[in-house]
């Protein structure tokens, strides 16, 4: 009763009353058809969606790049929360619809929810296939689908364990490689002889499984599983152990993943009483047995067929639209699909039928020793398969051939190397991407042509791969034809392109400063030479503006962990003390607080004396600096400058340099805290941290702020109350007052935020970016929100900042008076005094 | 010309991977560096922008980066790259059995280079 008021009300709101359009599932094809519906016909439908995922619509396809932790789930989002809003759609969240009334019109939730419609769509898409092998339900077995998959392997990956994948196709791989990412020990486990056998070739298998192997991952073809072994039922509740082969091999497994394949999600239809095969069976207008029903994406079965990648599940969700728009012509018609593989650094593609037959011919190039092949299969001066493997900057104009089925009795002998070969002309990829026809199509995933792309930037004047992306859809699933997106752009546009905004770390490679930090975790990169190699550094080893950085980036990411490269480091970071104009150094002890004592001036004057140092002069962060000391003396007068308790005050450090302070309540009449003492505190809490750029903080015992707090990366103001924290000032380059972060009560709550303040640049500062530029960057908004307000993120980054301290806080000088990286300080020989010795 | 005489400053292993060492000479230091590909070479340690000490420098490829101004000058010729222009001196190298042998006759008779590092 309750549907039929609210039907009543909406009829007499508007004047002519929409149709009710009800879809069960809310995966990439159905979100796809209503983006062409409402283009097509924005006011036709009331729509109503039920899905059985507690979420949104996102990239399915993406979410290999979220498992190797290269994309994080709101980077594959489709359709936010808003775009449901602004259709006025509804959108039933973990609603798993349990039955259809097609006479009443009606489907029914889980959760009771009784909808009407005058059009359905059942979009339930498919579910894993569970080898029925002894043990394939022990805790620890999954399948590779949805987010909540992801988000379970994840949690497994932590422990570092030993994976298995059983399945070695598209999907098998990229979750073998991405468990591999995470630190993993992973074995890929097939049936058949060779790797992806429905796309690849035999040879293009096997070279294949050398890369993956490379990769660290084991790879087992041939192989079956008869069972999977689970713990000692005795000693807890039990889960996976291991995976026992038929030839008897034990592979060790903390985490099985199963990925054999996809069964259409029929059930729902076949209780319906609708057609169904495979899977629900729908004609060329994709309605299944009852008119007002479509079928839609993996569950359905097309000309006898059933499809699981993205390109012609949206070509159905494009004759949906249309049907649902009312053009009854519409028809589907499935053409070629291409496949690549999305594990960064392996290029592999592959398109058409290339099995071998008597009425056909292959023509093939192997270079092993690059790792490439290329195979094309042709039948009747027609292309119809393409396997490229190693380069495949070509499969774009090869793919368009294929479809297109081109004559190419003119093209046979230099269509290998791709269109520009045919004059001889240079490699040139604009010139490939120019010699597309209009219709060639550039983005697999979302069947965007070269044309639609050229006429979309005239038209709407844009200048940007993001507003191709936004206004055309091209590029914006997998990502993989970013390349021929943007080379479309540059040959529409010229010199007009505004290419990615993104500034590259140097010349040595594309990637900007947080991709490279985020790829090191991401992809586990522990060396300088790792790091080179896994991003493709174009240089050898570098130079001498991406060294420094990564050098830091490491340290950052893997405390504890990585060895420090001294010869990645600018000089005064190596020798621990600042290189002058003439070659010689300057030596600044730390001086807590700016805090002395009659015993350690004197151990500095007497340092003065016996090395004939020239100049001695008080710096602007309270402490002394000794200028003008040969670099071979500078373990000597370390030595006696240690011996008297004086370490190094790091006044060369991309790192904590001085700690100013006023002399706040012990002496000061307006003093309303200790502000010397807190100054000594957070100096020996913070000392030794490496950071993006220098931190430099002061202590003011009132707001007179004598010491001159509200102009350095972090200040405290100290008040009746407790302690005003403010940070991200400038004094130097750029002049800029700092900004409120919060206020603390005690002396230890105020060294955990400015702690937690200091991780979080530690953990997104670029490299040689100040505190005030990153907080312009980020937003001082949002820095404040995880050191101030968000108790739990203060407290974890923080404890992130104590174990990086723990292996931060030796002091450089000791570790040199004692011996490490003796060659710094003393020639590799002495010609000169050997000269004075024959005199 | 001068007459080629090879000394033996010392191993190769002495001298860091993307390092240098310096050798002291009369007529002031001469830089010894060495590449990641076990390449040697022996500059004079002195920058010809500002008299920088180049063994203090960050080696990458066969070039240094001088620290005091990041001139970048190659090991290979001592010329400065990029829109820099100036040269620093060269001297012939060779290592064998691991022992770097550097020909200074060059310096013979000239004033003094750069001050020691």
């Amino acid at each position: 009763m309750h549907h039929v008021q609210k039907e009543a009300l909406e009829a007499a709101a508007s004047p002519a009353p929409r149709q009710r359009l009800v879809i069960v599932g809310n995966g990439m094809s159905p979100g796809r058809a209503l983006e062409k519906l409402f283009e097509a016909a924005p006011e036709a439908y009331k729509v109503t969606i039920f899905n059985a995922e507690p979420r949104v619509n996102y990239d399915r396809i993406m979410l290999s790049p979220v498992l190797s932790g290269e994309k994080t789930f709101d980077q594959i989002v489709i359709h936010g929360d808003g775009w449901y809003v602004d259709h006025g759609v509804t959108l039933y969240k973990g609603h798993r619809v349990v039955a259809i009334d097609r006479d009443a019109r009606t489907v029914t939730s889980e959760h009771g929810v009784v909808e009407p419609y005058d059009k359905l769509i059942i979009a339930t898409g498919s579910t894993p296939i569970v080898l029925p092998v002894p043990g394939c339900k022990l805790a620890g077995v999954l399948t590779y689908r949805d987010l909540d998959d992801v988000t379970a392997m994840l949690l497994v990956a932590r422990s570092r364990g030993h994976a298995v994948v059983i399945g070695g196709g598209l999907l098998g791989l990229e979750a073998a490689i991405g468990l591999r990412e995470q630190g993993m020990e992973v074995s890929v486990v097939h049936l058949m002889p060779t790797l992806m056998e429905r796309q690849l070739d035999t040879p293009s298998g096997l070279l294949l499984a050398q890369a993956i192997e490379a990769r660290g991952v084991r790879v087992h073809t041939g192989a079956n599983t008869r069972e999977i072994l689970g713990t000692d039922p005795g000693a807890g509740p039990s889960r996976v152990r291991a995976v026992l082969l038929d030839d008897g091999t034990e592979l060790p497994a903390d985490l099985v993943v199963m990925a054999v394949g996809i069964r259409p999600s029929a059930a729902l239809a076949r209780d319906a009483g609708l057609a169904v095969n495979r899977g629900i069976v729908v004609g060329p207008d994709m309605r299944t047995s009852d008119p007002d029903i479509f079928a839609l994406g993996e569950c359905a079965e097309a000309r006898g067929q059933c499809f699981g990648l993205v390109a012609p599940l949206y070509e159905m969700a494009a004759i949906v639209a249309a049907q649902l728009a009312g053009d009854a012509t519409a028809a589907f018609n499935p053409s070629a699909t291409a496949t690549k593989l999305k594990v960064t650094g392996i290029n592999l593609f592959s398109a058409g039928d290339f099995s071998e037959g008597e009425d056909r011919q292959e023509i093939v190039l192997r270079d092993a020793a690059r790792g490439v092949y290329r195979r094309l299969a042709l039948k009747e001066d027609r292309l119809i398969g393409v396997v490229l493997y190693g380069d495949v900057a070509h499969g774009a104009w090869l793919f368009d051939l294929l479809k297109r089925g081109a004559d190419i009795s003119d093209l046979r002998e230099t269509m290998m190397f791709g269109p520009g070969a045919a004059g001889g002309a240079p490699l040139d990829p604009t010139a490939a991407v120019a010699a597309l026809p209009d219709d060639a199509e550039i983005c697999g995933c979302n069947g965007v042509c070269k044309g639609k792309i050229v006429d979309t930037i005239r038209a709407k004047g844009l200048r940007s791969l993001d507003g191709v992306r936004a206004h055309t859809k091209a590029s914006a699933s997998c990502g993989s034809c970013t390349g021929l997106v943007e080379q479309v752009i540059k040959l529409t546009l010229g010199d007009a392109y505004e290419a990615a905004s993104v500034q590259p770390v140097c010349g040595c490679t594309a990637l900007g400063h947080d991709d490279v930090r985020r790829l090191i975790v991401a992809k586990a990169l522990k060396s300088i030479p790792a790091v080179m190699q896994a991003l493709d550094w174009t240089s050898s080893c570098g130079c001498a503006k991406c060294r420094p950085a990564l050098n830091y980036y490491l340290l950052a990411a893997w405390p504890g962990e990585y060895q420090d490269d001294g010869q990645s480091r600018f000089i005064n970071e190596r020798v621990h003390a600042n290189i002058q104009k003439d070659g010689t150094y300057s030596v600044v002890p730390r001086m807590w607080g700016g805090v002395t004592s009659a015993a350690e001036l004197r151990a500095i004057a007497d340092v003065v004396d016996k090395f004939a140092i020239p100049t001695v002069k008080v710096t602007g962060g309270q402490r002394i600096d000794l200028l003008g000391v040969r670099k071979a003396q500078l373990p000597a007068v370390w030595a006696d400058l240690n011996a008297a308790g004086l370490i190094s005050g790091a006044a060369y450090a991309k790192g904590l340099r001085t700690v100013k302070t006023c002399v706040g309540s012990d002496w000061c009449r307006f003093g309303t805290q200790d502000s010397t003492g807190l100054g000594v505190k957070l100096e020996k809490f913070l000392w030794g941290s490496w950071t993006p750029a220098k931190v430099k903080l002061a202590v003011s015992g009132c707001p007179r702020n004598c010491a001159e707090a509200t102009c350095k990366d972090v200040g405290v103001i100290c008040v009746d109350s407790g302690y005003d924290i403010v940070f991200a000032g400038a004094a130097g380059l750029d002049i800029k007052g700092t900004e409120a972060l919060g206020h603390a009560e005690t002396e230890a709550e105020t060294i955990e935020i400015i702690a937690a303040l200091v991780q979080l640049y530690r953990e997104q500062g670029r490299y040689l970016e100040r505190i005030y530029k990153w907080a312009k960057r980020v937003g001082a908004a949002a820095i404040k929100a995880q050191v101030v307000d968000d108790a739990e993120k203060r407290r974890a980054l923080y404890d992130r900042f104590v174990v990086s301290q723990h292996f931060a806080q030796t002091d450089p000088w000791a570790e040199r008076v004692a011996g490490k990286d003796a060659h710094e300080f003393v020639p590799i020989a002495d010609l000169a005094l050997a000269a004075e010795g024959r005199r | 010309m001068t007459e080629t005489i090879w000394t033996d400053v010392g191993a190769l292993d002495q001298v860091p991977r993307l390092g240098a060492r310096v050798v002291r000479t009369p007529q002031g230091c001469v830089a010894l560096f060495r590449t990641v590909d076990d390449r040697a070479f022996a500059l004079e340690d002195r920058c010809p922008h500002k008299g920088g000490p180049l063994s203090q420098g960050i080696v990458h490829g066969a070039n240094v980066t001088c620290p005091l101004h990041n001139w970048v000058l190659s090991l290979e010729t001592g010329e400065a790259q990029g829109a820099d222009a100036g040269r620093a001196a060269t001297f012939p190298l060779k290592v064998e059995a691991g022992r770097i042998l550097v020909d200074l006759s060059a310096l013979a008779g000239q004033p003094v280079l750069g001050k020691a590092s």
